[in-house]
């Protein structure tokens, strides 16, 4: 699947991603050069390392959890279909009709596969539920150090508390999505 | 202002004869007091119109304000023969307007504000030049077809000058009708935002057409084209630029403002207001410039000052602006009765109301079609409706027109007319109306919700997200240049410009939380403890408290440790510690915490209180408060196993609640209004008294081993960090006194959640069942909320004892003076009883209990052994 790094796009891959993404050609593209820019070692996939060399990345408190949202399950290299795969899940929401026409399987950039990616960045354990360690742990990378553990811990309860419906004392991904409705 | 009312009610004026004893002397206090009678017409007559809810749900207050100023003026006009009073420019530009601008720069929802700024630019630039040149071009255009009243002499350059000072939204006119209307918060920001930032633009084209028609025609060169959009940048810039100077210097100064808390509230206005006439001053756009003020000053500003201030600033502001607001309505309606000034033109009056609407539903339908491109979210066709129709002119325009020079602008007068009809047009129909439409179109409403911390937590994740992902594909969008802002403000900006103390604290997610918190037991306290109950949190699924259902003593000691770590409880230690700038007082005060309080609690005022002081105490109430829920929910939880347990948590709150006790109780009575305060008192002596009782009676000797560990626990905590103190452990000091103590104030005890176990009759019958019920569901809901994990149990334990020993002569401290000299009980009695009352429903409480404690009153420990215990408990603690 992957494109040569060295070699420039082919069109029927560009379309192929486009059916897949919805991407523009223009767009495409543009973010398959800067596929390339980060792929320093030129072999058509990035690395964790390849992202980890972006100097905002690092600074960025959940940019390693946004890091491992690109690569598959199990695997540490991404090609540009999975680059851009992950990629479509920020393209803006487009208007329900055409999505419907499409009666495909549904877009990346779908208000649920949205909610399911950021899902996903919380789910650790991928059991569909955010335990309260999760959370905290999210919590954790996102506030300073000047709020200490227990403060955190009861940040996470009530943050759970709000959330939660069934009383497993976790987030489902139902629960997830109602808070953002 | 007031003092004139006296003498104007003593009899009139009459010959000097002498000395005398009083003068009429209307003449000096005319002003103000004239003043003084219009803002109070004005709020009279806004009490009045709100006592019919059908009125103003249908009818917007300014609507009513400017009939009612019609109908005045009509009044003074047929009284004095003349219009005496009107809107003034000066007035309004100097005095009305700036608290406005403020309240809303201030509490300007920032974020949403930044997010939409691009459109607001957008619209109050683009949007407010074409209004103004296509409504002066084609009224010019009326005009040269020979449709207007041949009175009218204006050239181009009038028409454009009148379009540039009537097409302008008007910020006032907007919040007052949009306020009411609640649209969703994208569509007001915009529409809001704009009227606030054209102001830029009206300055200047005003200024520039102004001077252009000073000029003549004939006279205006191409430099003067340039000069003119050069100033637009200069104005907008330049009031920008000054907005912020005043922000950083307002937050700069409130963050020394540690020792004059009385004072802070006043710098936020004082800034403001400097930054107005400064911007006024040198002619940038003052409007801008508070508005940014407001805006940038607002994060640091609420990081430095307290919680009091806070309150009156709020309050404050929305109370100048609330009467500014007033005052502008009614007098727009009292100046439209001076038809000295009117000149009506039939075309000219008809032609501007189409073209204003016209031009705007234009500019809005064009400007939108090319944001949209750049929308992630676009306007769509409602919104565009709203927006064109929200457009509402008014006493901007209406001060900008009086302003001008009639012997330059000859169809001034004309012009008058025509604003003055736009206006009213424009705020009394399309404010009318536009609730309506709302409705029809079914535009989306806000929806008014609470924060929540998850939403609190995701926006924050989502951000920084986003913000990765632009890195990631390299593109520098909005979510780039905010996340660099934030760091930027991070690293520097809030160093420098907030209190250590709030800088280290500083979290928003932390933020809402405890705001979460305090409004909890805001409202727990207010109404009785039937809130939270009521509230749908979910009884407490966590594992650790869960699970305690045995007796065993680790597990009473884990449980009350979960407790113990709550979150408040531990914030406010650790904050302690970390702020620097407090630490030596703070390691001076943890041994003798409670002595302070006493001390404010003989002399009270406000003014004595030290801020430091008030705010932790405020923090501390909270926690007190937090902390007392768990207890009680455990305690009632674990009835029959843990009365041990109960009893030390019930020290421990009741610690706790001593100490807020003293504080507060002195003020108990001024102190009713802040609900916060009242809680904790309450809490407290219910908790405590049981609580010694308890320990007393029943379980003096597991007590004491308990006591033990929970006291030195509690050193611990308290920073005396002195192991020592547990084999001193009062528990037998404790006892002598105790025993006398419990059974006098073991009827009171009762009230709380746990009695089931030891309560006897007596407790039973004074606390309401069902009062009990609610308290402690309303704890046990509070408490799984604020207890983490158990994962400490060492630290609450300690609290709990050691509470109970500083509790017994705290409480006698308490007492008044009078009060002493006969018997604490009946102290102790009267400030429960009150606490109660506060709290909760049942003041007949207080009665029952009143003759039990007179009877026990002999027993009652006498003050003077307070010190000793106090004296004790601190060897105790050092040893």
């Amino acid at each position: 699947m992957g494109s040569r790094a060295s070699t420039l796009l082919r069109d029927e891959e560009i379309e192929e991603i486009k059916k897949e993404t919805g991407f523009s050609h223009s767009q495409i593209t543009r973010l398959y050069s800067r596929f390339t820019s980060l792929d320093k070692g030129e072999n058509g996939t990035l690395s964790r390392e390849d992202f980890q060399r972006i100097p905002e990345l690092a600074i960025n408190p959940l940019g390693d959890r946004i890091i491992n949202a690109f690569f598959p399950e199990g695997e540490d290299q991404v090609n540009f279909r999975g680059f851009m795969r992950t990629l479509a899940h920020f393209r803006p929401i487009e208007d329900n009709e055409k999505s419907k026409d499409q009666n495909g399987p549904e877009p990346l950039n779908s208000r649920s596969n949205k909610l399911h990616f950021a899902f996903r960045l919380y789910d650790l354990d991928k059991d569909d539920k955010i335990s309260r360690d999760e959370l905290l742990q999210v919590l954790r990378m996102m506030v300073g150090v000047n709020i200490s553990d227990e403060q955190l811990g009861s940040i996470a309860d009530r943050t759970i508390q709000e959330a939660d419906q069934d009383g497993d004392s976790a987030i489902s991904f139902a629960e997830f999505v109602k808070l953002r409705c | 202002m007031q003092p004139p009312a006296g003498p104007a009610a003593s009899p009139g004026p009459g010959p000097p004869t002498g000395s005398e004893l009083l003068r009429w002397q209307w003449q000096e206090v005319q002003v103000p007091c004239l003043v003084a009678a219009w803002i109070l017409v004005a709020s009279l007559a806004k009490i009045v119109f709100h006592l019919s809810r059908k009125v103003t749900s249908i009818v917007p207050e300014s609507c009513l304000l400017i009939l009612l100023g019609l109908g005045l003026g009509g009044i003074v006009l047929a009284v004095a023969k003349k219009a005496e009073y009107q809107l003034e420019p000066n007035m309004f530009f100097l005095f009305l307007l700036p608290p406005i601008v403020l309240d809303s720069g201030y509490f300007m929802p920032s974020r949403l504000f930044f997010d939409n700024i691009g459109a607001i630019l957008t619209y109050a630039v683009v949007g407010t030049l074409w209004n103004s040149f296509a409504t002066g071009v084609a009224l010019w255009g009326l005009h040269r077809a020979g449709l207007m009243d041949p009175g009218v002499k204006a050239g181009l350059m009038d028409f454009l000058l009148f379009g540039s000072l009537i097409s302008a939204v008007d910020p006032v006119a907007v919040l007052a009708v949009f306020e009411e209307v609640h649209v969703n918060e994208t569509l007001f920001i915009i529409v809001f935002g704009e009227s606030l930032l054209n102001d830029a633009v009206t300055v200047v084209l005003y200024k520039v057409f102004n001077s252009f028609v000073e000029l003549g025609p004939a006279h205006i060169h191409a430099t003067d084209y340039v000069k003119g959009v050069v100033s637009f940048f200069l104005v907008s810039l330049g009031g920008t630029a000054v907005g912020l100077l005043f922000a950083f210097l307002l937050a700069l100064i409130t963050r020394f403002t540690k020792r004059v808390r009385i004072i802070e509230p006043l710098f936020v206005f004082l800034l403001a207001y400097v930054a107005y006439l400064a911007a006024e001053m040198v002619s940038l756009s003052s409007i801008l410039a508070v508005t940014f003020c407001g805006i940038c000053c607002k994060k640091y500003v609420e990081a430095n000052i307290s919680q009091k201030s806070r309150t009156t600033v709020k309050y404050t502001m929305k109370t100048l602006a609330s009467s500014s607001e007033t005052i502008i309505f009614m007098f727009l309606g009292i100046s439209a009765v001076d038809t000295s000034k009117w000149a009506w033109d039939t075309t000219l009056v008809l032609g501007t109301l189409l073209f204003i609407l016209l031009f705007r539903a234009v500019g809005v339908v064009l400007q939108t079609c090319v944001l949209n491109r750049f929308r992630l979210i676009p306007l769509d066709r409602i919104d565009q409706v709203v927006m064109s129709y929200g457009g509402l002119r008014g006493a901007v325009a209406f001060a900008l027109v009086i302003l001008l020079d009639g012997a330059k602008v000859k169809a001034k007068d004309y012009f008058v007319a025509t604003t003055i009809v736009v206006v009213f047009f424009t705020v009394i129909v399309q404010g009318l109306t536009i609730k309506p439409l709302v409705t029809w179109l079914k535009v989306k409403r806000s929806d008014h919700h609470k924060p929540t911390l998850n939403e609190e937590l995701h926006e924050h994740a989502f951000d920084h997200i986003l913000a990765a992902v632009e890195d990631i594909v390299g593109h520098h969008g909005y979510h780039y240049w905010r996340d660099k802002w934030e760091q930027f403000d991070k690293k520097y900006l809030s160093q420098l410009l907030m209190r250590k103390s709030a800088y280290r604290l500083r979290d928003e997610i932390w933020d809402v939380y405890y705001k979460l918190n305090i409004r909890d037991a805001i409202s727990f306290v207010d109404q009785g403890g039937h809130v939270l109950s009521a509230a749908k949190l979910a009884l407490p699924s966590m594992p650790s408290r869960t699970s305690m259902s045995e007796s065993s003593v680790t597990n009473l000691l884990r449980e009350s440790g979960s407790g113990a770590c709550l979150d408040l409880q531990v914030i406010d230690t650790v904050r302690s510690r970390r702020d620097k700038e407090d630490a030596v007082m703070h390691h001076v005060l943890r041994g003798s915490l409670y002595k302070p309080r006493r001390r404010y609690k003989a002399s009270y005022s406000r003014h004595f209180i030290s801020p430091d002081k008030q705010e932790r105490q405020d923090k501390e109430i909270f926690r007190q408060n937090m902390k007392r829920r768990l207890e009680t929910f455990k305690s009632t939880k674990h009835n029959v196993c843990s009365s041990k347990s109960k009893a030390r948590l019930k020290e421990k709150g009741r610690k706790k609640k001593g100490i807020s006790l003293t504080s507060d109780s002195p003020n108990g009575k001024t102190q009713r209004n802040v609900p916060w305060q009242e809680a904790a008192p309450v809490l407290v002596m219910v908790s405590s008294d049981e609580e010694e009782s308890n320990s007393s009676e029943t379980e003096k000797e597991d007590d004491e081993g308990i006591v033990f560990i929970a006291r030195a626990t509690n050193e611990v905590l308290q920073g005396k960090k002195t192991p020592g103190s547990l084999d001193v452990c009062p528990s037998p000091c404790i006892i002598p006194p105790s025993p006398t103590l419990a059974e006098k104030e073991l009827p009171w005890k009762g009230d709380q959640a746990d009695l089931a176990v030891y309560v006897s009759s007596e407790t039973t019958k004074i606390v309401p069942v069902d009062m009990q019920k609610a308290w402690n569901q309303s704890i046990s809901s509070l408490e799984s909320i604020a207890s983490p994990p158990g994962i400490e149990t060492g630290p609450q334990h300690k609290r709990f004892t050691c509470p109970v020993l500083e509790e017994q002569p705290q409480s006698a401290s308490q007492v008044t003076p009078e009060q002493r000299s006969c018997f604490q009980f009946p102290s102790h009695v009267s400030k429960s009883s009150r606490s109660q009352s506060d709290s909760s429903p049942d003041g007949t409480e207080q009665q029952e209990l009143q003759p039990l404690m007179a009877a026990e009153e002999p027993n009652r420990i006498v003050p003077s052994t307070e010190p000793r215990w106090l004296i004790q408990f601190n060897r105790a603690s050092h040893l």
